[in-house]
């Protein structure tokens, strides 16, 4: 029995032998491999897609010891191995198996030589090899790879992986990695027709390029296809793009907003002109680099709660320097504006110069928290968190200045004085005090903005210098004394410029947007949301 | 339309403005003949200073009609345009050029050249000269034409600015609340000023001192919410029950 | 009529500081060309030059006064008139250069070579002439604050409102100059002058007459600064300062005035520029900053503004002010000028000139009514209601 067993074992042992000797000549992994070691460029890249065919997951290692440089042949038998370890002695595998075959002295091996041709069709060959992988994330990538860098070799794999395919996510990648391969292949016409509605559908400018690279090479009857292919490609495209440009144009009209809107509020109720309302900015970035350079030292596992500990923070150090200042300086300048708008200058001079000797001259590092940063993709669009919590902030801290205004009792008195001062003082509102809380919350509020730009700016002495003509022009272009106008003159303004951008360059852009906005004030002196009538005069 | 319209200085037909959908004028219509005095009195917002506005092309009507001599259209000019035609304006408070002298802000209103080059080599003739002596003997101010306009007590300035209308020789003069501030000294004397002037041109006087519109002793015409409530004589309207109603009585 | 007009300014004060200023462009490069440096009165040329910057900011401050002082018209951007002129005065300078250049091109400036630029813009064409750029120092600042004024004052912008616009204007400029493709240098500016007239920009001799040359037109400028102050013109100017409302309705277009004055104003802070660029060598887009017009502003406030010897002593004493400190406590110099624009507004509001003559009018005026209630004045019948 056991005799006559392993007889059979042995018979079929050979049997395996002589046939696998057959079709070493064509298909033995093992026999391919040694053929590199003689092998030009050319062949060496028709062998490696004979490999990548034979879809066996074993060979991943030994691609990407050859990809590595890592593939010797031994001088002695003309075999090649995968080689590793340093020094003079490398241990030797057998690149179709994996298995451990022995070492070999360095000098007995010559390295197999890659260019880039070699290193992109084994890029290929992997890409195809790892499609068949049990783990599904290395499939997802696989095709993703071949999705990258399309070749007609990797069809019949792509084809034979797609059918055992289950997992959705991963076979939309392989269907678009497959239409991109077909449109290179030999295929019928078609087939080919499907390739390219499946390629409209990936859009961006990957597909255009695959496109075009096609339209070369594929039938003339398929050209009307491709280019209406890459017409609508371009179609969806323009819209990203000025999708893009709406959320860039909203970004930048968040930071206007922030930076705005409590000049809005002096400037509305007071009729103040505060110069050194950039300079309130600034002091609230440096206050959120403070806090951070505590949290630093003192509790650096608190650092992702640094900017809720700075909100409060700035705007309590901001709104006290903006009483200090209601208080000494401008509650003197009272109908007199332009005075108010000298004596603030030289205030904004003296606060630049004091943080100047405080903290230097030069940037100051404010980290981002974890949530604050790297981005992510929604649609066409790149989305960076600093942005989008900015946006939902500027927004939050609108909505929230709005009910104070319109709710509460500050709010009420505060408007009470903006329409008649004296008739609100005379119903007992005590107006110095309305006057210095609302210059000490359009202070606060423009510390709270500084918080917000430390995470997107430089903080320097110079930051609010860059802010303050911009956020002067939303407030005029706004209208004086409606919050409305100045959220609507803010992101207008925001994505005016951003739009402009890149047809005319950021700076020519920026100068446009001063030209249109003095222009607009010829045409309507008080702002887009002005009160009419004769409570103006 | 030119036929059947009245010779007048000044026509007012359905003239209508709003401010934030509030609405100043109503479908106001007013005539005022050459050489007339007319009083014109009503409650406060009767849209009395809004008239003026109207007038003296400081404010655009959203519709009707605004002719001075019948023939210009007020509505197409602007403020300096009007003030050539020869209407002035006096407001309510009273606004002189104050750190000028008293006299030289009745230079700055002679009715002479008035733009930027003449202005710029304009010198003082013997004419002007006596023009100026004379309107300042006319609002009593001639002891203190060296002061500055801003050193003045208010019922002076109201004086002044009265003197510098005159200046203007104006067709029509529209005199906002020129008596209030005024003692009551001032007041009579204001309306035996403004008699005086009446008698050359014609005067639109906006008060709210029914003594001194009595003193007048003129058509009166009531406003009310932007339209005319009554027209006639101070007995007239101080006694139609409407007038009593809106106005007086209240 | 225009002798006319210019004696009528010439009141006792004025020609006392033309006298002044006329006796500085003649003695100070005197002393420098012709008194050996061991003589006490030897002015240096660095201190003469220095001091010629001083009188182009005087005459730029006293074009600011004319407009804000007498008009009421804040301009945050006289800074830009004045860095017109200073450009159209470079332009000149630069074509003179010539083939002297680092890259030696007969006739692109040495950035346009740099630049790749195959042949001159067509606004640099004529700016080899002298009589054409000084004609362009005019023109130019002119030109713009024409058509500026012409949009804002016809549409009644003023107040804080225009303060801000003009800052936006200087602000567009400052990044259009900073832009290489605009033509003007860039960032650099114009720079590297080797002769105006033939003369070594070096020269003493050529820093000399610079000198009595900005002497001279602060002088003209003053002298018919004053012409329009002393006219009816200026009185209404003034009265357009007080009482805008009033003087529309007496018949005067307020738009012509105020153009006409912004004009004038913007013309003299051409001439300013155009002095200015010589004497220090370059410029560049800086001085477009939205804050040197400010400063501009502060001069003129601590002088005093509306009278016109006010802003030449301001920009004289706070430049001087500003060497002294940059030089000895640079750290501090912010902090004083920041100071003096608080200090100013608070406690001097009329400024240095302003308030002495304030003072000496109060007195006379208090004279003047001692002696009234001694004689007896019949004609009033209206005592003063307060």
């Amino acid at each position: 029995m056991t005799t006559f067993r392993n007889a059979a074992a042995a018979f079929a042992f050979l049997l395996s032998l002589l046939f696998s000797g057959l079709a070493a000549a064509q298909s033995d992994p093992a026999a391919l491999f040694d053929q590199l070691g003689k092998a030009n460029f050319a062949e060496t890249e028709k062998i490696i897609a004979e490999l990548g065919k034979t879809g066996d997951v074993k060979l991943v290692p030994a691609f990407e010891a050859f990809s590595a440089g890592d593939l010797y042949l031994r001088k002695e038998d003309g075999k090649v191995f995968v080689a590793r370890g340093t020094g003079a002695t490398l241990q030797l595998f057998n690149p179709a198996t994996g298995e451990a075959t022995g070492e070999a002295a360095k000098g007995a091996l010559t390295k197999l030589k890659v260019n880039n041709t070699v290193r992109r069709a084994i890029n290929n060959a992997l890409g195809g090899l790892t499609l068949l992988s049990p783990d599904k994330a290395v499939r997802f990538a696989a095709a993703q790879a071949v999705l990258k860098s399309p070749s007609a070799d990797n069809l019949a794999l792509l084809e034979a992986a797609l059918e055992k395919e289950t997992d959705s996510g991963v076979r939309t990648i392989m269907e678009e990695a497959k239409a991109v391969s077909l449109l290179s292949s030999d295929r019928p016409v078609d087939q080919k027709k499907l390739a390219i509605e499946t390629i409209k559908k990936i859009g961006g400018r990957d597909a255009i390029g695959i496109l075009r690279s096609a339209e070369a090479s594929v039938d003339a009857s398929l050209k009307p296809d491709i280019d209406k292919a890459i017409a609508g490609i371009e179609d969806t495209l323009k819209l990203w793009d000025a999708a893009q440009n709406v959320w860039y144009g909203l970004s930048l009209g968040s930071v206007l907003l922030l930076a705005a809107i409590g000049l809005a509020i002096t400037f509305g109720v007071m009729g103040v002109i505060n110069m050194a309302h950039g300079e309130m900015v600034m002091i609230g970035a440096y206050s959120t680099f403070i806090v951070q350079e505590f949290i630093r030292q003192n509790a650096p596992e608190l650092f992702d709660w640094s900017l809720a500990i700075a909100l409060p923070v700035a705007f309590v150090v901001t709104g006290a320097v903006g009483l200090v200042l209601e208080r000494s300086v401008i509650r003197f300048l009272y109908g007199r504006p332009l005075e108010t708008l000298l004596a603030t200058w030289g205030v904004s001079l003296v606060l630049q110069q004091a943080v100047r000797s405080l903290f230097g001259p030069t940037n100051r590092e404010v980290g981002n928290p974890s949530w604050m940063s790297g981005s992510f993709q929604l649609g066409g669009l790149a989305i960076t968190w600093n942005r989008l919590w900015i946006i939902l902030f500027s927004i939050v801290v609108f909505l929230a200045l709005l009910a104070l205004l319109k709710r509460s009792a500050f709010g009420l008195q505060m408007r009470a004085v903006t329409q008649n001062r004296r008739m609100a003082s005379s119903m007992g509102i005590k107006t110095p005090w309305v006057d210095a809380f609302t210059f000490a919350l359009g202070s606060g509020i423009a510390g709270l903005a500084g918080v917000a730009l430390s995470q997107i700016d430089n903080v320097s002495p110079n930051l609010g210098q860059s802010y303050i003509i911009d956020s002067f022009m939303v407030v005029v272009f706004g209208g004086v004394g409606n919050l409305w106008g100045t959220l609507v003159g803010a992101l207008s303004l925001g994505i005016v410029n951003k739009f402009l951008e890149p047809y005319v360059g950021a700076v020519l852009g920026k100068i446009l947007v001063l030209v249109l906005i003095i222009l607009f004030i010829q045409k309507r002196p008080r702002g887009l949301f002005a009160l009419k009538g004769r409570a103006v005069e | 339309m030119t036929e059947t319209r009245p010779r007048s200085l000044l026509y007012l037909d359905n003239v209508c403005v709003s401010f934030d959908g509030f609405k100043a004028l109503n479908s106001l219509s007013l005539v005022i003949e050459p050489g007339e005095l007319r009083a014109i009195i009503g409650p406060n917002g009767a849209g009395k200073t809004t008239m003026m506005d109207i007038i003296t092309g400081k404010t655009r009507p959203d519709s009707g009609e605004v002719f001075f001599e019948d023939s210009v259209d007020l509505t197409k000019k602007d403020e300096a345009d009007i003030a050539r035609l020869g209407i002035g304006r006096k407001f309510q408070k009273p606004t002189v050029f104050e750190s000028h002298t008293v006299w030289d802000n009745l230079e700055l209103a002679l009715n002479r050249k008035r733009g930027v080059f003449s202005t710029l080599f304009y010198t003082l003739t013997e004419e002007d000269k006596a023009r100026i002596e004379e309107i300042l003997a006319t609002v009593r101010l001639g002891h203190r034409s060296h002061e500055l306009a801003g050193s003045l007590s208010h019922g002076q300035k109201q004086w002044l600015e009265i003197g510098m209308l005159l200046a203007q020789e104006p067709k029509l003069l529209l005199v906002d609340e020129p008596v209030a501030g005024m003692t009551d000294a001032e007041t009579v004397e204001t309306a035996i000023l403004l008699k005086e002037i009446a008698k050359t041109r014609s005067v639109v006087v906006v008060e709210h001192d029914m003594g001194f519109i009595r003193d007048l002793g003129v058509k009166v015409t009531c406003l009310a919410e932007g339209s005319v409530l009554a027209e006639g004589s101070i007995d007239y309207v101080s006694n139609d029950p409407k007038v009593i109603e809106n106005y007086l009585g209240r | 009529m225009i002798t006319q007009f210019l004696l009528r300014g010439f009141d006792r004060k004025i020609v006392a500081v033309l006298f002044v200023l006329l006796a500085i462009g003649v003695l100070v490069p005197a002393s420098n060309l012709l008194l050996s440096p061991e003589n006490p009165l030897h002015v240096p040329t660095y201190a003469m030059s220095l001091f010629g910057k001083y009188l182009c900011y005087a005459l730029l401050a006293l074009a600011l006064d004319l407009v804000w002082g007498y008009c009421g018209i804040l301009s945050l951007g006289h800074g830009a008139f004045f860095a017109l002129g200073g450009y159209a005065m470079g332009m000149y300078l630069m074509r003179q250069i010539g083939s002297r250049g680092v890259y030696g091109d007969p006739v692109l400036p040495d950035f346009m070579v740099f630049l790749n630029w195959k042949e001159l813009p067509w606004f640099w064409h004529g700016f080899d002439m002298f009589w054409f750029a000084m004609l362009m120092v005019v023109v130019v600042p002119g030109l713009l604050a024409f058509v500026f004024g012409w949009f804002a004052f016809r549409s009644r912008v003023n107040g804080v409102y225009l303060s801000i616009i003009t800052q936006a204007m200087t602000y567009a400029l400052l990044l259009a100059f900073f832009r290489n493709d605009m033509g003007f240098g860039g960032n650099n500016g114009l720079t590297d002058f080797k002769d105006i007239l033939g003369f070594s920009i070096q020269a003493d001799g050529t820093r000399a007459a610079l000198f009595a040359a900005t002497a001279l037109f602060l002088a003209l400028c003053l002298a018919i600064a004053s012409g329009i102050v002393s006219s009816k013109f200026g009185k209404v100017l003034v009265g357009v300062r007080d009482a805008e409302s009033r003087v529309r309705f007496l018949g005067y277009r307020v738009e012509h005035i105020k153009l006409f004055t912004f004009v004038v104003s913007a013309m003299m802070a051409g001439i300013a520029g155009a002095l200015f660029v010589p004497q220090v060598g370059i410029i560049n887009p800086g001085e477009f900053g939205p804050g040197n017009s400010i400063e501009v502003v502060i001069w003129t406030a601590v002088g005093g503004r509306g009278t016109l010897i006010g802003p030449i002593i301001g920009a004289v004493l706070v430049n001087f002010g500003k060497s002294v400190f940059t030089g000895a406590f640079p750290e501090i110099w912010l902090f004083a000028l920041g100071g003096l624009f608080i200090a100013v507004t608070l406690f001097l509001p009329r400024g240095i000139v302003g308030t002495i003559q304030h003072r000496f009018k109060a007195r006379q005026a208090m004279k003047a009514a001692r002696d009234a209630e001694s004689g007896i004045d019949s004609d009033t019948k209206i005592q003063p209601a307060e």
